[in-house]
């Protein structure tokens, strides 16, 4: 458990390292931070086993950590380095660990929903016992991607959960402009399959109900939609001020914050005290720490391989 | 050697391909005991089960999307397209997803996924079930574009595409389905993608079109003869990758061109040619360069407009004649 939390800690101090690196200059394009998401990053993940297949989104960072991804090859792949896991091509959104089956974000919203059903599809044929998961967020599910994919999903039985995270912003969209109904979870009624919500701020609450989607996917039954609601602390993107929406809001979300609920859920059954949460914390700022040296000091990719590796 | 018809040796080349390899399955609207709406799985739901001969939902996107996610999970997929002017619904996973992947990746990901979809006009379909779309792909880097003239080449790239490691537009035509002639029964036989064909060798002029133009140049190049010019045709079979090679060393012999692509003018992968023509070997050619093509316009379901739209054999004939005649 004390993993966990650690992982957590790791994605958020990165996520905030990354928007100072941004607003200082350091490093340019873009990136969409994940901050107050957690929960719902570490809890998918950890119910995953080895081989499992991960789709994640434009704002995917935390799911690479959480999954197990390397923070200084992230962070080297945000600067645009050689030593990143594209090798600097693909940036924030695009990069991925094959041999994790964390098969990358994307750049288009709802772009990887029906390759993450094309994965389980895969498994299915191949009858390899791997599952997909697939994250998308609220924006995401007013695809097209979304009703066709989960239609053929729930069609042909196939081992997959879609995890939305519903952070309650399209970028500056709220849900109640763009969904004329209040879980998105209840659109799983349309293609036979079951739609669950959960308090994606409670790490053990999104662990459960993602054991039990699991299950249903390894045993033939099918897929599940997961409806996580959850909060984006930081703005959709680097450059958002964030105008759309009152600070009464974000204090309010910030009382429902995952880390402090975990921690202290951690403190009372007696798993976390003062000195090893300052222990781990310490742990969780110098791998970010060292993340950032370790990108600053990567080399740039060679220009002249641009035009390399355009075909396999 | 035996003779089939296209359709069919495209049929026999999924079938190959399915034996040999059990990671190659089928995907596409009414593909199972409908065949497809063209009749090339036809046989195949009996031979190989409803697990590797998908019929799908009308989700275009979402099933294309699947089989790149198959391809990446290790499947070798091959997706049915019914109509190519339906691949719209399916640009952004072609375009942003499978083409990019191995790319920005840094070659860790494989698509290894064949899209099969039919193109072009001359059956009066109308505007939307008569296009040629496979300019627009040809400009994204990463996807290959195979178009096939006639059965033997229609077998041997289909094979080898569904062997290729990359995501394939392997474009079909209408006209051609029903078109005979002798194809090898060898599974081992596999065209290579990126080899174009001279269809007929000639001296006087160049004639380099693909799919159904190519089968009606041939009739030109045949219909020149008999005026006495001796023309050469390129079928290209790929647009990419592009035998640029065979194009160059053809110009160098004729010193004159004649690019054929049914699709409309602007924009079409005959300006690609006509360009690298003109990098490449401008002080060969004896005369400018000329395009037929249809004009800009959507494609009508009235067969006597339909007919005055496309590039035919009597007006490909009409515009050699003149080209070389001066």
């Amino acid at each position: 458990m004390r993993n966990w939390y650690r992982s957590m800690l790791v994605m958020r101090l990165f996520e905030e390292k990354v928007e100072k690196l941004f607003s200082d200059g350091v490093i340019r394009g873009t990136t969409h931070p994940a901050t107050g998401q957690e929960a719902v990053a570490v809890g998918v993940c950890s119910v995953l086993k080895k081989g499992d297949y991960i789709t994640s989104t434009h704002r995917g960072h935390g799911h690479f950590i959480a999954r197990g991804g390397d923070p200084r090859r992230i962070m080297a792949e945000i600067f645009g380095k050689v030593t990143g896991y594209s090798r600097g091509r693909g940036g924030s959104q695009f990069m991925a660990d094959y041999r994790l089956g964390f098969l990358g974000g994307n750049g288009i919203t709802g772009g990887s929903i029906p390759i993450a059903t094309g994965t389980a599809l895969s498994a299915k044929i191949k009858n390899t016992g791997k599952i997909a998961v697939c994250f998308f967020g609220d924006g995401a599910s007013n695809q097209g991607t979304f009703h066709e994919s989960l239609n053929l999903a729930g069609l042909w039985k196939l081992p997959v959960v879609y995890v939305c995270e519903n952070n309650l912003y399209a970028m500056s969209t709220h849900v109640d402009k763009a969904i004329p109904i209040p879980h998105i979870a209840d659109r799983a009624a349309s293609y036979g399959i079951p739609g669950v919500v959960v308090d994606g701020n409670d790490l053990l609450a999104v662990r459960e109900v993602m054991q039990a989607a699991c299950i249903r996917a390894r045993s033939g039954a099918g897929p599940t939609l997961v409806e996580c609601k959850t909060y984006r602390h930081s703005g959709h993107s680097r450059g958002d001020q964030r105008i759309y929406r009152s600070r009464e809001e974000e204090a309010l979300w910030l009382t429902r914050a995952p880390i402090r609920r975990f921690r202290a859920v951690l403190i009372k059954r007696g798993a976390l005290n003062q000195e090893n949460d300052r222990r781990l914390r310490r742990e969780a700022r110098a791998i970010v720490t060292e993340a950032v040296r370790f990108a600053k000091q990567s080399p740039d990719p060679d220009p002249a391989t641009l035009e390399e590796g355009v075909f396999a | 050697m035996r003779t089939i018809s296209y359709t069919e040796a495209l049929r026999e080349a999924l079938q190959e391909e399915m034996t040999i390899n059990p990671d190659v399955f089928l995907m596409g609207e009414d593909i199972g005991i409908y065949g497809g709406a063209f009749g090339v799985t036809r046989g195949l739901l009996d031979k190989f089960g409803a697990e590797r001969v998908r019929d799908t939902p009308i989700s275009e996107q979402g099933f294309v999307g699947a089989s790149i996610g198959a391809a990446l999970a290790g499947s070798r997929p091959v997706v049915e397209i019914m109509f190519m002017d339906f691949i719209t619904l399916a640009v952004d996973q072609m375009v942003n997803q499978a083409a990019k992947l191995h790319y920005v990746l840094g070659k860790q990901a494989r698509c290894p996924m064949v899209l099969r979809t039919v193109g072009g006009g001359g059956r009066c379909y109308g505007p939307t079930h008569s296009q040629s779309l496979e300019a627009w792909f040809t400009h994204v880097p990463g996807l290959k574009v195979v178009a096939p003239s006639t059965p033997a080449d229609a077998k041997g790239l289909l094979k080898a595409a569904i062997r290729d490691d990359n995501p394939v537009i392997f474009m079909e035509h209408k006209l051609l389905y029903g078109c005979r002639g002798e194809v090898s029964g060898d599974p081992d036989t596999v065209i290579p993608l990126g080899k174009a064909r001279i269809a007929r060798a000639g001296t006087d002029v160049t004639l380099i079109a693909w799919s159904w133009m190519s089968a009606e140049a041939g009739r030109a190049a045949e219909d020149l003869s008999t005026q006495g010019i001796s023309a050469e045709v390129i079928d290209l079979r790929s647009l990419i990758p592009l035998d640029i090679d065979t194009i160059i060393a053809s110009v160098k012999k004729t010193h004159r061109v004649l690019i054929v692509q049914e699709s409309c003018r602007t924009g079409g992968f005959g300006a690609e040619i006509s360009a690298r023509i003109s990098e490449t070997v401008f002080d060969y050619l004896d005369a400018p360069l000329l395009r037929l093509a249809t004009p800009d316009i959507p494609l009508s379901a009235s067969p006597s407009l339909e007919r005055a739209a496309m590039p035919d054999r009597s007006r490909i004939f009409e515009a050699a004649r003149k080209l070389v005649e001066g």
